[in-house]
């Protein structure tokens, strides 16, 4: 007959020692047997990807809503040069017009300079434009607490001024609003593909572990364990695995979004900078999105857990008898 | 007990490998089952624990249809049957205290509500000194008083025994036997597969169920 090592020798006798602790806890499936590691690389690369995706569709749908928010109080009246008349006198007086309409807090109508500077990206700088026909342009800020009547507003214009034309931005804002939704609809797309892929994963890896476990299933079967018991032995393992790897993912997620959001406020001096700005606002998530990346975290280990436990009731479906 | 009504079994679509077994198992009955290696020893004991489902017949156990059973009601069974495989089955990452009380933890038992009468069985078959070894340090003899300890955790009502002296010297073997009969005289019935001849000649008052080309004779 063998005898213990030392080590075992050296235990206190088991009277004295509190198993209740030790041994619920003491997994029936060896940690050992499940690819562990590889796993929860994967699960925090796939909780990544798609808390990084969540994270760019929620900075992108935060802009959109800005830039809607900034365009849709403001409108443009276009006073177009005509022969015969007065284009300064024209403007001041479409300026005065929609001042004088309900719901319109300011109407600034910008002068020559100012419109002819509008027109320097495209024609360059030091060209005299004194000669070209350039339209006059009045800014119409509307008062957000008050209703503006804007088809009132268009025909007092028409009556008044024939070469008037107010623009509300509403087919630009359209084309706004349609980029925006393609490109969260895409995102989205993205973020439900990298779930699959992560709950496929789980799956071959569950799959794995029930081979590798079989005969350790099996005399659990005999023993008297219900299917449910075996499954959670499994799902627990993976759900720990799911947050190890969701924890690393979302952190990684979250400290990308930090990064950005400093690394964007401290370039937003520059051209570029403000040119990244108007489209992606701040880069920074707040505290909404970086709440959605913890429960998308959360999410994505929860998923890994219930992925294993409805592998292993499938396969022990399939491994012994009886009805389910 | 158990009741098995024209049992046949065939894997896939090759010959059967049970034919027309046709037996019952009374409460507090002991029997040896036995034959030649591969007759089909073990195989017949799973189809006792419902852990294979019969090609035709009718197998019925503590008055259940196994047929009609569903999962649960195989696994609330299975609770009344105590086993002990051949290879042990002994789970090599648990202690031997772990691997006894087994049984009781699937069921999600307080651990303190079982600890004393573990240990009560293991100091029973021998091990109370063994409780924290591991089952790979453990020797052949050893692991299988462990596998019995945890076939009788339950108390069972009926208890399979897949060749419990293959392993062991006579000497143990002997002891084994008449821990089997200890139990079986406390109201257990026992089956006991084995191809040793001598074992069954030391008592040979017990029933016999014979295995051969895939039927079944019974000698009682």
């Amino acid at each position: 007959m063998t005898h213990a090592p030392d080590a075992e020798q050296a235990r206190p006798p088991i009277e004295s020692v509190d198993l209740a602790d030790a041994w619920s806890h003491t997994p029936l499936v060896p940690a050992e047997t499940v690819a562990g590691r590889a796993l929860a690389i994967v699960i925090a690369i796939m909780t990544f990807l798609a808390a990084l995706t969540a994270g760019f569709a929620i900075v992108l749908a935060d802009a959109s809503r800005e830039w809607r928010g900034d365009v849709g109080l403001e409108m443009t009246i276009q006073v177009l040069p005509r022969a015969g008349r007065d284009i300064e006198a024209d403007a001041a007086s479409a300026a005065k017009i929609a001042a004088a309409f309900p719901g319109v807090a300011e109407a600034r109508a910008f002068t020559r300079q100012q419109s002819e500077d509008l027109l320097t990206p495209w024609l360059g700088s030091g060209l005299d434009l004194s000669q070209l026909p350039t339209p006059r342009l009045i800014m119409v800020r509307r008062d957000p607490g008050k209703t503006l009547d804007e088809i009132g507003l268009r025909s007092a214009l028409d009556s008044a001024l024939p070469n008037a034309v107010l623009d509300n931005h509403g087919a630009w804002m359209q084309r706004l609003d349609t980029m925006a939704q393609v490109v969260v609809g895409a995102a989205a797309g993205i973020f439900i593909l990298v779930l699959i892929a992560l709950a496929l994963a789980v799956g071959f890896a569950t799959r794995g572990a029930m081979a590798g476990n079989r005969e350790i299933i099996e005399a659990l079967h005999f023993v008297g364990a219900a299917d449910g018991f075996i499954a959670r032995q499994f799902q627990f393992h993976f759900l720990r695995l799911g947050l190890r790897g969701a924890a690393a993912g979302g952190g990684a997620a979250i400290a990308l979004f930090l990064i950005l959001g400093f690394l964007s406020r401290h370039w937003s001096t520059s051209a570029s900078g403000e040119q990244a700005q108007a489209l992606f606002g701040s880069f920074s998530l707040g505290f909404s999105g970086i709440v959605s990346i913890i429960v998308i975290s959360l999410g994505a280990a929860l998923l890994a857990g219930l992925m294993s436990r409805a592998i292993v009731f499938h396969a022990l479906r399939g491994f012994f008898g009886g009805k389910d | 007990m158990v009741r098995f009504e024209n049992v046949g079994l065939r894997y896939g679509m090759g010959a059967e490998i049970l034919r027309d077994i046709t037996f019952d198992i009374a409460p507090r009955s002991f029997q040896f089952l036995t034959g030649p290696s591969g007759a089909g020893k073990t195989t017949l004991l799973r189809l006792i624990l419902l852990a294979l489902p019969p090609t035709r017949g009718l197998i019925t156990l503590f008055g259940k249809d196994s047929g009609q059973l569903d999962k649960a009601a195989i696994t609330a069974l299975r609770r009344k049957v105590g086993v002990v495989f051949q290879d042990f089955r002994l789970l090599d990452h648990l202690t031997t205290y772990q691997n006894v009380a087994l049984p009781l933890r699937v069921q999600e038992r307080d651990e303190a509500s079982y600890r004393a009468e573990v240990m009560e069985l293991l100091r029973w078959v021998g091990l109370g000194d063994r409780m924290h070894v591991f089952p790979p340090v453990l020797s052949g003899g050893e692991k299988q008083r462990a596998a019995i300890a945890r076939a009788l955790i339950m108390r069972p009502q009926l208890l399979l025994a897949d060749e419990p002296t293959g392993n062991v010297d006579p000497s143990l073997a002997r002891r084994l036997m008449r821990l089997f009969l200890e139990l079986h005289h406390s109201g257990t019935s026992v089956v006991i597969a084995t191809h040793d001849l001598a074992l069954m000649d030391q008592f040979d008052g017990a029933r016999r169920l014979v295995l051969g080309d895939g039927r079944l004779h019974i000698y009682d």
